[in-house]
């Protein structure tokens, strides 16, 4: 059916958390909030345990909902043949599930405890690939903070890997587009949230100085694990 | 008002972030940006049309247009504000709403579902009141019609209060804050200088 197979192709895109086939089988795919790998608080005091509790079991946990449920009304329009619904559908499954859950889950594994590594600087092919094409990690951490400060509005700052090109990228995105949207050989290596209920409630106005405090808690273990694998 | 005005409905601690810092910063920033150029003391309103350039921004708009946008809301709520209006401004809602509750509901899911940054407004175009919501820092102005009335949903302008509860945020602003007599003012303004 003409339907069923443009809202497969369409919902498929952007998807990198899950393998099974969401339409086509009768049953849906139903998300779950991820795990954090440490503490709410474990970040601290470079990111407070009251923006993570937030961050992770308010806003995350909405987006992951609000995609469920998008999902859900998505077959039910499929099945019925709502072509109508299955498009205004589409907008709200790449915001909440193509977005927001994709970014976030990348995110929390972008972050780590000072007593887990975090903010120990990458070492191996990443750190190699950093200093070439950045100077240093300093060259890169500076660009990255002043892209993410410029940010109008709400968005992320992202370093990726462009697997055509085989070079690292620094770019943006508004609002919950994941990087796939700016180049679709882009990979996520480190993302980092500047929407304002990622620091405000520490930093308020100062997005300059949560920029300047993250990287005390990212993970570059985890980028590099991530690198290498998108490198072979 | 003072800054202590709208409690308990929009904290002292918010007005001071969101007028003593982001605001302040819109506006001293847009200073620096158009010192020496062709902008530089013209009114507001000319720099927001002149650096619009149809959607493809040009740097002083961010500054120009968010201190717009937060001195029209500053002067959109008042102390002891919101409920529903009475007079022509009411007949006009009902005429164009059908109801206030349809109104009400309207600019509700306006303000709810603006995704990341950006603002809901009542506005008057063609004769019409009509709710439209606008991303970061766009405002109606740009889009040819008169603004009578906003709401900031930047997360900053409700996060201290309201973490995360957006709607809580919105029906607090309609319920407690709004200012009707500034929004009357304005649309006798708009309908003078539509006619």
């Amino acid at each position: 059916m003409a339907i069923r197979s443009l809202a497969s192709r369409r919902t498929l895109t952007g998807l990198k958390e899950t393998s099974s086939r969401l339409l086509g089988l009768r049953s849906i795919q139903t998300f779950t909030l991820p795990d954090l790998p440490y503490d709410y608080s474990a970040l601290e005091p470079a990111i407070s345990g009251e923006i993570m509790q937030i961050h992770h079991q308010k806003h995350h946990q909405a987006y992951v909902t609000n995609y469920n449920n998008a999902l859900e009304q998505l077959d039910q329009a499929v099945s019925k043949g709502d072509a109508s619904a299955v498009v205004k559908l589409q907008s709200a499954i790449k915001f909440n599930g193509g977005g927001c859950h994709v970014n976030h889950s990348i995110f929390w594994k972008n972050l780590a405890p000072v007593k887990e590594g975090g903010g120990e600087p990458p070492k191996g092919a990443l750190g190699g690939a950093i200093d070439t094409h950045f100077g240093s990690l300093e060259g890169l951490v500076k660009k990255m903070s002043a892209e993410g400060a410029a940010l109008q509005g709400s968005g992320w700052v992202w370093l990726g890997l462009d697997k055509e090109l085989k070079k690292l990228v620094v770019d943006t995105t508004a609002n919950q587009d994941p990087l796939v949207t700016k180049g679709g050989s882009l990979v996520p290596l480190v993302g980092i949230d500047v929407w304002e209920h990622a620091y405000y409630l520490q930093y308020k106005n100062v997005r300059p100085e949560y920029l300047k405090n993250v990287w005390k808690v990212i993970n570059w273990k985890y980028a590099s694990e991530v690198y290498e694998k998108e490198c072979k | 008002y003072p800054l202590d005005a709208l409690e308990p409905h929009m904290s002292k601690q918010t007005l001071e972030f969101h007028w003593g810092k982001h605001h302040r910063a819109y506006v001293d920033n847009l200073k620096k940006q158009v010192l020496g150029s062709e902008l530089e003391g013209k009114p507001l309103e000319h720099i927001i049309q002149n650096t619009y350039n149809n959607g493809d921004l040009l740097p002083p708009f961010n500054n120009a247009a968010q201190a717009w946008n937060h001195e029209f809301f500053w002067e959109s709520m008042k102390p002891g504000g919101g409920g529903k209006p009475s007079g022509e401004l009411l007949a006009l809602l009902e005429r164009d709403f059908t109801s206030y509750e349809k109104f009400y509901d309207e600019f509700n899911a306006a303000a709810a579902t603006q995704f990341g940054a950006g603002w809901a407004w009542l506005a008057y175009a063609d004769n019409k009141l009509k709710v439209v919501k606008t991303p970061n820092a766009v405002n109606p102005l740009v889009l040819g019609s008169f603004p009578l009335l906003t709401i900031d949903v930047w997360e900053h302008a409700y996060y201290l209060d309201f973490q995360n509860r957006r709607p809580d945020y919105i029906k607090t602003f309609m319920n407690n804050l709004v200012s009707w007599e500034a929004v009357s003012s304005r649309l006798e303004a708009a309908k003078a200088a539509s006619s």
